[in-house]
């Protein structure tokens, strides 16, 4: 790993009013590995994947694009930045007034460089990538299915052939098959462009099977990073439980409590 | 929605509206009837405005022929000098009376303009030397005391004169009624 | 006695801290408001360049409303006549009632009425699309794709509403007054020249429509704005988009009626 990593995290640490949420959190992506961010829900993942855009600025730490520092370059080379970086929302996030091919053509027409024939033949070229026919072309995102409106989502989202992509959940609430179809998708993208990916999920299964590299968030800091191989085989009673499945470990399901019985009963003692 | 139908529905409310403003602007405004061209400067100078004010319209014969422009106090003379601006069209002779009368009973006080006889005619410039005063309430009011106070007591003084000095009593009502009359001179014709 | 002197103590500092919360947070609001006011005038550049953008706003805000004004203006037309002739003619002068009806619908209740449905009908319909569109991402999307969601979504709607409303209202006074109109000459029977003469008379162009349009303008651009920054700043939940369509309208009537009492006094003073 010795090319300047396309991602790297340094010292993040986020605080949401009073909660820290997190503290000290180092990672880096490397070009054209697909990543995983893993993490029970509600441990930052999420607002991390914000912070890599730029919608969400941590209160201590340095985000590094292409090696660009996100927050202390400028206005235009922020919006550069923005241009060679395509996001799948965890609902799709469509523009809900404008047809499938619009939502599409979007940021196409945003560079105001294309004239319509042009876009015409790039819309049709990206729903055709992620199997998608021009007949579903013009229907608007209430009428999609949510397989349907993920793929939009993914076709808008490398209108632009972006270097990095990114994933918010995109297994989830998903039936086999179109996780499958997802998980292709998210490959045969990521070689086809040349471009590095990252996926936020608490799916650990499907994410085991398409990532190079895992990255286990807890606690506000990394717990845990490896390959799948590597963590699969690991003795972490975190990794193990979280991998595994397990109900009980270090994170807790039941939580320190009293008995029903001594709930039952009135008893005040722990 | 497509374009051309939004374009459309766009372009028919806007032209509603204009055609709303431009309704009320005409029909329901005084747009079309205030329409004074071309205007000569003429000034007066009063003892007391009253409660005049700049935009005042002066009416003659009822018709407004033109607007108060300024209102300014000449503090050599100590009285109020009010500048008028005449329609062209237009021509008031120079012993033109200048009034100050009141629309309705408590309404807003106006300029009323009461042509003289002579053959010369106002000029951009001019001024009007005769002019008659607004109606002061208080004035009114204190004058119409001080009548019936002197109506009392003369007659009462006469009887005393008439034992006294054989005064008639119609001298006495003969001089009331002159002052009397002067008094309605004095407070110009009632309005209209 | 100590004692409840104590808990008094405590139970009024506790409400007074209450109170200067709830009014810091208020002027808090204001601030973040004319920020949005101030962005929004700011990057305006975009919805007169490209001006279909600003065209398809007045369409859903402007002319979806005019059914609503012009039926409400009729009415409210007709029953100043009604009103004002059941009033006018205890002192024999029922040939004011043009008069009546023009001035108290061009002065007040044409830019008046207009703001308080224009308030209910367009800036509800305008929180709710923001809200929504904040609540699936679509604005953080927006912003990804080097966007900027203040130039594309909320500048093109302010601008067609500070457009709408003083169309809105010119349209609510004439056919107010032609209400007004059917109620006196037709069905009442009051002389038609008398009705026309006497308003023309009496209402100056300068003094009262101009003033009237004035006030609209104003009216617009709070109406507007208001509406924008609540959808803007709703908490991206199906309550707090709701809540904030209700704010929406309080906050704006509020302000109407207060904004609407200080125009008046600047008026009458000339």
């Amino acid at each position: 790993m010795s090319a300047m990593p396309v991602v790297e995290l340094q010292g993040i640490s986020t605080r949401f009013g009073q909660t820290l949420v997190h503290r000290d959190l180092n990672l880096r992506v490397d070009q054209g590995q697909i990543v995983g961010l893993l993490g029970e829900s509600g441990s930052g993942k999420t607002t991390l994947l914000r912070e890599m855009l730029g919608l969400w600025k941590p209160s201590a730490g340095r985000i590094r694009l292409f090696g660009f520092d996100l927050h202390t370059t400028g206005i235009d080379e922020q919006r550069a930045i923005h241009r060679r970086l395509g996001m799948l929302f965890q609902h799709g996030a469509l523009f809900s007034a404008l047809s499938v091919f619009d939502n599409i053509a979007f940021p196409l027409r945003e560079l105001k460089c294309l004239d319509e024939d042009w876009i015409r033949r790039l819309v049709l070229l990206k729903l055709d990538m992620v199997e998608m026919t021009p007949a579903h072309s013009s229907l608007m995102p209430a009428e999609l299915s949510g397989g349907m409106v993920k793929r939009v989502a993914l076709a808008r989202a490398v209108a632009l052939d972006p270097n990095i992509i990114m994933y918010d959940e995109p297994f989830a609430g998903l039936d086999p098959i179109s996780m499958g179809v997802i998980c292709d998708l998210i490959r045969s993208l990521n070689d086809a462009l040349g471009a590095t990916s990252i996926i936020v999920s608490h799916d650990v299964k499907e994410t085991f099977l398409i990532a190079d590299y895992v990255y286990f968030v807890a606690d506000g800091e990394v717990a845990a990073e490896g390959t799948p191989q590597d963590l699969m085989q690991s003795t972490l009673p975190f990794v193990h439980q979280f991998v595994h499945g397990e109900k009980d470990g270090p994170v807790p399901f039941h939580y320190p409590a009293l008995s029903y019985q001594d709930e039952l009963l009135k008893r005040t003692s722990l | 929605m497509d374009r051309t139908t939004i374009d459309l529905w766009v372009g028919v409310f806007v032209a509603l509206g204009v055609a709303a403003l431009l309704g009320l602007a005409m029909k329901v405004g005084n747009l079309t009837s205030n329409k004074i061209g071309e205007t000569y400067s003429v000034s007066a100078a009063f003892e007391n405005i009253g409660g005049l004010k700049p935009n005042a319209p002066v009416k003659s014969a009822g018709v407004v022929v033109g607007r108060v422009a300024d209102i300014k106090f000449d503090s050599k003379a100590y009285e109020a000098v009010v500048t008028i601006k005449i329609d062209e069209r237009y021509e008031f002779p120079k012993d033109t009376f200048a009034n100050i009368y009141t629309a309705g009973l408590l309404g807003e006080q106006y300029i009323g303009l009461e042509a003289g006889g002579e053959e010369d005619v106002l000029k951009n410039g001019d001024k009007i030397t005769q002019t008659q005063d607004a109606v002061v309430l208080e004035k009114m009011i204190s004058q119409f005391l001080y009548n019936k106070a002197s109506e009392t007591k003369p007659e009462s003084e006469a009887k005393a004169e008439e034992s006294a000095t054989g005064t008639s009593k119609e001298d006495v009502k003969s001089s009331k009624e002159k002052s009397g009359a002067a008094k309605s001179t004095e407070l110009g014709d009632p309005p209209f | 006695m100590h004692i409840i002197h104590s808990i008094l103590v405590g139970k009024i500092s506790r409400l007074l801290r209450n109170i200067g919360r709830r009014m810091i947070e208020r002027i808090w609001r204001m601030g973040a408001g004319a920020r949005l006011f101030f962005l929004t005038i700011l990057y305006s550049g975009e919805s007169f360049r490209r001006f279909h953008l600003t065209l398809r706003e007045v369409y859903f805000t402007g002319v979806m409303s005019l059914l609503i004004i012009i039926v409400s203006a009729f009415f409210v037309g007709m029953v100043l006549g009604l009103q004002g002739y059941n009033t006018l003619q205890k002192y024999g002068s029922s040939e004011a009632i043009g008069v009546l009806v023009a001035l108290s619908l061009v002065r007040e209740l044409g830019p008046v009425v207009t703001a308080l449905l224009f308030a209910g009908r367009a800036g509800t319909a305008i929180t709710a699309e923001i809200g929504l569109m904040k609540t699936t991402e679509q604005l953080s999307a927006m912003e990804m794709m080097a966007v900027n969601p203040i130039a594309r979504v909320i500048a093109p709607r302010f601008w067609a509403g500070v457009i709408s409303m003083p169309i809105l209202a010119a349209l609510f006074s004439m056919v107010g007054v032609l209400g007004g109109y059917l109620v006196a000459v037709p069905i009442i029977g009051v002389d038609d020249g008398a009705f026309w003469s006497q308003m023309q008379a009496n209402v100056d162009v300068r003094d009262d429509i101009v003033n009237g349009v004035i006030k609209s303008l104003v009216f617009g651009v709070a109406c507007t704005i208001i509406a924008l920054f609540e959808g803007f700043d709703a908490p991206p939940t199906a309550e707090g988009v709701s809540h904030a369509t209700t704010r929406t309208v309080v906050i704006s009537s509020l302000t109407v009626l207060g904004l609407d009492f200080v125009l008046t006094s600047f008026m009458i003073v000339v």
